[in-house]
């Protein structure tokens, strides 16, 4: 927050491949460091030589027009995308200075949770949805604990504790989403995407979720990709404009949207395109 | 369909005020009648068969009565008729078929949509289908010349040897019988299960499996505890299917189960079913009591359809509201 709230004050992002954003330098560490990544589904390139980084107990978002490659630098992130089997990703991503394409994918998985555009929940109580996170990976401890702190970290609990063995389908989109939300935090990950979270939600929910973001920080190291620019101002620190693949400009979010360095930029949040 | 013409009529101020003649013209009326009359033939024919099946065993429903149900004789020459033993061999060789298919048919179905790379599974699928298309003469057949013998000399000796003292193994085998019939209508069955099952994983959203993942599920975590249970009320439809498919087959059941209307524990021994009493021996029914008997049959066998679908129908019904994934999205 100090470092955004006074637009200016920029960050020099300490990394082992020494990427600095644009701006002033005041160290400021990075959870995750990405760089020179090139990506692609067969023979096309979605991404071009990115490099970014994304700042501990910070919120990052990601804008850009659709199909610039946002979500797939985001889901590279947690290497959901080699869900994909023609991906192919070239570069390095780390994860608190370690090479997570070494590393085994599950137990990164762990680390980086991620939420979806579309609200996902399983078909089973709003407990088990939960629970699940921690079954699987054979987390000890109450089961029932863990499930009220996390859904209290997702600001749902006081809707849903009178009837938590009820199907997750019966909450509306917003709760759902807080739920997938409160499933994802129940794994305790060091970073959290979000992809589009709110693009399936109406305005009282998106509100709800963007507060939730800005609490969450404390707690955990939050990218976010969206398409609402207003929602980018609102709820991150650092906000990183991709076009085409490519990284054009990556600033503190008041920064980018008072001074942006790069004329793309200027005409993406001016509303020329996009 | 009542709700149908409410909503026609409120569309617009002039429709209310349409005259029958003038909707027959526009073709609703004809469309909605027409597709009706289809619809209704599937009641009228049910009705009617059962109506047919009824009238035509009056004779042995007023002279065995509920008795017919619970005699295990079925005596042509004494003219003494009762269900028992075919009702007991329909039911048992059904099961045994989904107790060997089920398993098989949907660990295949997980391979094929969840493992397997896309071309190998859209190949398999191919020669699935033929499967499934095969004439149960055929399944028959491979019944008489390859599981008969392979019954008498490898499975019957490897399984009474060491289960020998369970009363399901207890021999001698002849090869024909419960378990061969069972054998053979599970690999007539398993092609509708590995079908519809496949089509059902399929179908799972893809945001379930990489919601999975993201948690950090590995790929078989986010099958079996995810994928799996989303899609289980359609998996429950191809068991059904293959359930309905079990109890009214005849053919090649005839041809193995050994013909022979006798409750045996061991699943060694030959029985009888339904349908194969019906095929095997409507022709020969001289006597009216004899030919409406195996007519009771049919009726008893159109019963027990019946029943276990109601059945089904409850279980999935009571499982969906536990939360499948399928009609509550």
């Amino acid at each position: 927050m100090q470092a955004s709230s006074k637009p200016g004050i920029s960050v020099n992002i300490v990394t082992n491949t020494g990427i600095v954003a644009h701006g002033e330098t005041a160290a400021l560490p990075m959870r995750m460091t990405i760089s020179k990544v090139n990506f692609y589904y067969g023979s096309k390139q979605i991404l071009f030589d990115i490099n970014m980084g994304i700042a501990d107990k910070r919120v990052t978002a990601l804008i850009g027009p659709s199909g610039c490659g946002k979500s797939t630098l985001l889901r590279a992130m947690n290497r959901m995308h080699e869900t994909v089997h023609t991906s192919r990703l070239e570069g390095e991503i780390h994860l608190d200075g370690q090479n997570i394409l070494a590393q085994d994918v599950t137990s990164l998985r762990r680390r980086v949770g991620m939420v979806f555009q579309r609200p996902n929940p399983f078909p089973k109580s709003i407990f088990d949805n939960v629970a699940y996170g921690l079954r699987i990976n054979g987390i000890k401890g109450s089961t029932s604990e863990m499930v009220e702190k996390s859904l209290r970290r997702a600001a749902l609990w006081e809707e849903v504790k009178d009837h938590l063995h009820k199907s997750a389908y019966e909450l509306s989109g917003g709760q759902q989403q807080r739920l997938c939300i409160a499933r994802a935090l129940a794994v305790e990950p060091e970073v959290l995407l979000l992809d589009e979270p709110c693009s399936a939600l109406d305005p009282i929910s998106t509100a709800k979720i963007e507060e939730l973001l800005v609490e969450l920080k404390n707690l955990t190291t939050i990218a976010i990709v969206t398409h609402n620019m207003q929602q980018a101002a609102r709820v991150s620190d650092f906000t990183a404009f991709v076009l085409t693949g490519q990284m054009i400009e990556f600033s503190p979010t008041p920064q980018l949207f008072t001074t942006p360095s790069d004329p793309r930029t200027e005409a993406y949040i001016t509303g020329r395109f996009g | 369909m009542a709700t149908v013409n409410p909503t026609i009529q409120s569309a617009g101020p002039a429709a209310g005020s349409r005259s029958f003649l003038s909707k027959l013209r526009d073709g609703d009326e004809i469309a909605r009648l027409i597709t009706f009359l289809f619809a209704a033939s599937v009641v009228l024919i049910t009705v009617l068969l059962v109506y047919e099946l009824w009238i035509s065993s009056a004779l042995p429903r007023q002279k065995f009565g509920l008795h017919f149900f619970v005699t295990q004789v079925w005596d042509p020459v004494m003219d003494e008729y009762g269900a028992l033993p075919f009702i007991y061999g329909t039911l048992v060789t059904s099961v045994v078929s989904l107790l060997l298919a089920v398993p098989l048919g949907i660990g295949a179905s997980i391979f094929l949509a969840e493992l397997a790379p896309p071309q190998i599974s859209d190949t398999l699928q191919f020669f699935i289908d033929l499967l499934a298309a095969v004439p149960s003469v055929i399944y028959g057949l491979l019944g008489v010349f390859i599981v008969v013998p392979l019954m008498r000399t490898v499975i019957f000796p490897g399984l009474n040897k060491p289960l020998g003292f369970l009363p399901f193994f207890k021999g001698p085998s002849y090869g024909v019988g419960f378990l061969t019939a069972g054998i053979v209508m599970a690999i007539m069955v398993i092609p509708y299960i590995i079908s519809v099952s496949r089509e059902v994983l399929l179908s799972v959203p893809r945001d379930q499996r990489e919601a999975a993942l993201a948690l950090g599920s590995t790929r078989w975590e986010s099958t079996w505890k995810v994928v799996v249970p989303f899609a289980k009320t359609g998996i429950m439809g191809s068991i059904f299917l293959a359930l309905a498919r079990a109890l009214g087959e005849t053919m090649a059941v005839t041809m193995v189960i050994g013909n022979t209307p006798k409750i045996s524990a061991s699943l060694f021994a030959p029985g009888y079913s339904i349908a194969a009493v019906i095929a095997n021996e409507f022709t020969e029914a001289t006597g009216d009591l004899y030919l409406q008997s195996l007519i009771e049959l049919g009726l008893v066998l159109f019963l027990l359809t019946f029943i276990l679908n109601g059945l089904a129908r409850l279980l999935i019904i009571v499982t969906t509201q536990k939360g499948s994934g399928v009609g509550n999205r």
